[in-house]
């Protein structure tokens, strides 16, 4: 449609194109300097210290914050909510950007990037949690491509291959759910190994099931987070069933985030109830641990609620981005804030810059790549020679 | 001999174990109550008088890199050291309670149930039948999750090297044990504060030990029992939180922590495509009589809307009829109102003649 006028319009060195070109440009200088020389050379990792934020950030906030796809595809093909339908495209596009980047850091992570297959080729550890997350991640990457497919079938004009992909949907759906609810638990359920190093107020047996609902809560939130930044950027790409939905998916997304987070809330409480962790509150940590509580998942539940009661699309929007802030921080907290937290301080880990330089790089790949591929195939708008599958 | 024959029935009887296909491996979420005739090492820390010589040996038995300071400078000592992957044991000097230093050697404890070995999710490390947790740097990804797991922050890692980084950690010098010979630390040890043995015997030594000097011992054997119970058992003369161990550790072997994580999967697996498959086919009977109800409605409303019609068009057609009617009657009456006037007129003009018939012939 309006493809070649927007690529004519549209100078080369944008705003946009330099700041992302710096960025990838110094990630492809860190990445050379990670991969020739160690580990050690541009991370602050340690031996007490062996997980920072390539694991904290990277991989369990890349996956949390990916589950929209799950999500919203669980929503309309299997909750019949048709009326988000035009939602799940570019759900599932974020979803499996998202998952593809966590392997990508995983690469920087590990010691020999090389034997990542080894854990199903070698010998398989199935004691081991993170055999579980790395086989349901590997299958999941796998589903989301399919899923994600017909976008790039009908763009290519593959018809037949596409009608074949189609009729898959239900199932894919289905099998997503499942490897999500899977790999999202066992993410917090890497955790419960080490009771000794992780805040009680943190620890607990439930963490399996916090990391699941947790990550209902930023799939909901990063898919009303997403429309709204997608809405402001690539409205010009988008037909009019999206921008029909441009106040009422906040609205319906809203309404079951600030359900699931006052649910979460609630298992919280039980959770330091059944830890009896109550006195560790009135600590440092505690603090904290009631601003995450407090602040990141009671005000959202209350904010989310009085926007939809309201009909307030502006405090949705806001209330979606705290949210997946929220998601951050909780991640952080388990992964490198309250864990160690028995070492001196002179033991604990901060990143480096070029820790969080990757981390940078490889948020700003996949936004590139998103906008290489939304501003091409048909994600925010219906192709029209194809029926609504 | 004798120990040569031991270990023959060791081999033997471990083969025979794997042979059954009998599952009572270490790393797994059975109860496992260790394997018979591990080996063990007994560290009194009472004995030890912080000479270094067990890290010497290590060193030289294991190929380490050269220390930066010799082995025999104890102003090491001076700070609380850990394991890293130049070194595999670290003693360390503790106040203890206040009686003198106290010497604790610290290393990896070989674990009968080891959570890094549980962890592992390519079997890189495993707990040998000998008793030692061994690595396998041959299929080692590095993703360091032993690290995270390990209650006791042994291993480490060789964060320095690009392209072949290792887990380090202690062997417990397992190939010199399977040549029968002792681990290096315990062969270098001058005061017996280390002593290397079957792990059955080595309690009952140490439980002597506390029984004949309950004056000088703590009533613990640490390792006994701390996280499912290890091969590397300790006494002390003062409490052993004093001396740098974490008494806090509990006695649930480290598998048991994720035992209930891992059951739920299969649980998963199974009944999750059932329930969603069931809330799909609701919503979708949902639609499905939604769309009907919608259809019959909207036939009925037709079919209500076409006799209406029906009727109202009967009716415009009566009515057509009845008017068309009526004009016709209309029509012929006055056509036939109209021959009678005519009639009438022609007759009057019959009876005067004259004008009228000049205005006929105008006409």
């Amino acid at each position: 449609m309006s493809e070649n006028k927007a690529a004519i319009g549209k100078p080369i060195f944008s705003l946009f194109n330099i700041i992302a070109g710096a960025i990838l440009l110094m990630g492809g200088i860190l990445t050379i300097l990670r991969f020739t020389q160690g580990l050690d050379a541009v991370t602050n990792l340690s031996d007490y210290n062996p997980w920072g934020i390539w694991i904290g950030f990277d991989l369990l906030v890349g996956v949390a914050l990916a589950a929209g796809g799950f999500v919203t595809s669980a929503a309309v093909y299997i909750f019949g909510m048709k009326h988000y339908h035009a939602a799940v495209r570019p759900a599932i596009l974020t979803g499996f950007l998202g998952y593809a980047l966590v392997v990508v850091a995983l690469h920087y992570d590990v010691g020999r990037p090389w034997r990542l297959p080894y854990p199903f080729i070698m010998q398989r550890g199935t004691t081991s949690l993170l055999f579980e997350v790395a086989a349901c991640v590997a299958l999941y990457l796998t589903v989301l491509f399919i899923e994600f497919s017909p976008a790039a079938l009908e763009w290519l004009g593959l018809k037949r291959a596409r009608a074949i992909v189609v009729k898959l949907t239900i199932l894919l759906t289905i099998f997503g759910v499942v490897l999500s609810t899977l790999h999202q638990s066992s993410l917090g359920a890497l955790f419960l190994i080490a009771p000794s190093k992780l805040h009680p107020l943190w620890y607990s047996p439930y963490l399996p099931i916090y990391f699941f609902v947790t990550a209902v809560i930023a799939g909901l939130s990063m898919v009303i987070f997403e429309s709204t930044l997608s809405h402001r950027f690539f409205s010009h790409k988008m037909d009019a069933a999206h921008l029909a939905e441009k106040d009422t998916l906040p609205l319906g997304f809203g309404k079951a985030a600030a359900f699931v987070l006052a649910g979460y809330f609630i298992i919280k409480v039980i959770g330091i109830s059944v830890g009896n962790t109550w006195h560790y509150l009135a600590t440092g940590y505690g603090a904290w641990y009631l601003v995450e509580l407090l602040g990141f998942v009671a005000l959202p539940a209350f904010l989310y609620a009085v926007g939809v009661r309201d009909k307030n699309v502006i405090l949705i929007r806001w209330t979606a981005a705290w949210t997946v802030l929220g998601i951050v921080v909780n991640r952080f907290n388990i992964c490198l804030v309250a864990f160690n937290w028995h070492l001196p301080a002179g033991e604990r880990y901060f990143p480096s810059w070029m820790e969080i330089g990757i981390s940078v790089f490889i948020v700003t790949l996949g936004i590139v790549i998103y906008r290489f591929i939304v501003t091409r195939m048909p994600v925010l708008y219906e192709h029209p020679d194809y029926e609504t599958h | 001999m004798s120990l040569s024959r031991r270990t023959f029935l060791g081999w033997l009887g471990a083969a025979g174990i794997t042979a059954a296909g009998s599952k009572a491996n270490a790393a797994t979420t059975q109860h496992f109550e260790g394997y018979p005739d591990a080996k063990a090492v007994l560290h009194d820390t009472t004995l030890c008088i912080g000479c270094r010589r067990c890290e010497a040996a290590c060193n030289t038995v294991n190929n380490l890199p050269p220390p930066e300071k010799p082995f025999t400078d104890l102003s090491v000592l001076d700070h609380s050291r850990r394991t890293t992957s130049k070194t595999y044991t670290v003693v360390n000097r503790r106040a203890g309670n206040g009686d003198g230093p106290v010497f604790v050697k610290k290393q990896c404890n070989h674990c009968l149930e080891p959570a890094c070995a549980s962890v592992c999710f390519v079997k890189a490390l495993t707990k040998t039948p000998e008793g030692a947790v061994v690595y396998d740097a041959s299929v080692c990804v590095g993703c360091r999750y032993c690290m995270i797991a390990c209650p006791f922050e042994i291993p480490t890692y060789e964060y320095d090297s690009a392209y072949s980084p290792r887990v380090m950690k202690c062997t417990m010098c397992h190939p010199r044990v399977l040549e029968g010979k002792l681990p290096g630390c315990v062969e270098a040890c001058p005061t017996e504060a280390l002593v290397f043995g079957r792990r059955d015997d080595l309690l009952k030594i140490a439980r002597q030990r506390i029984a004949r000097r309950p004056d000088k011992y703590e009533d613990h054997i640490y390792g006994e029992r701390e996280m499912g119970g290890t091969d590397w058992l300790y006494l002390a003369g003062v409490p052993f939180d004093t001396i740098g161990m974490r008494t806090d550790l509990g006695v649930t072997p480290a598998p048991e922590l994720t035992a209930g994580a891992l059951g739920a999967v299969p649980m998963v697996v199974g009944i999750w495509p059932v329930l969603l498959t069931g809330i799909y086919a609701m919503s979708k009977r949902k639609e499905k009589i939604a769309a009907q109800e919608k259809k019959k409605a909207v036939a009925e409303a037709l079919a209500e809307a076409d006799e209406e019609a029906t009727a109202k068009l009967n009716d415009s057609l009566e009515k057509a009829k009845q008017e068309k009617a009526a004009a016709i009657d209309k029509a012929v009456k006055e056509a036939l109102e109209a021959e009678a006037k005519a009639r009438a007129e022609a007759a009057a003009a019959r009876a005067e003649p004259a004008p009228p018939d000049e205005d006929d012939e105008n006409a």
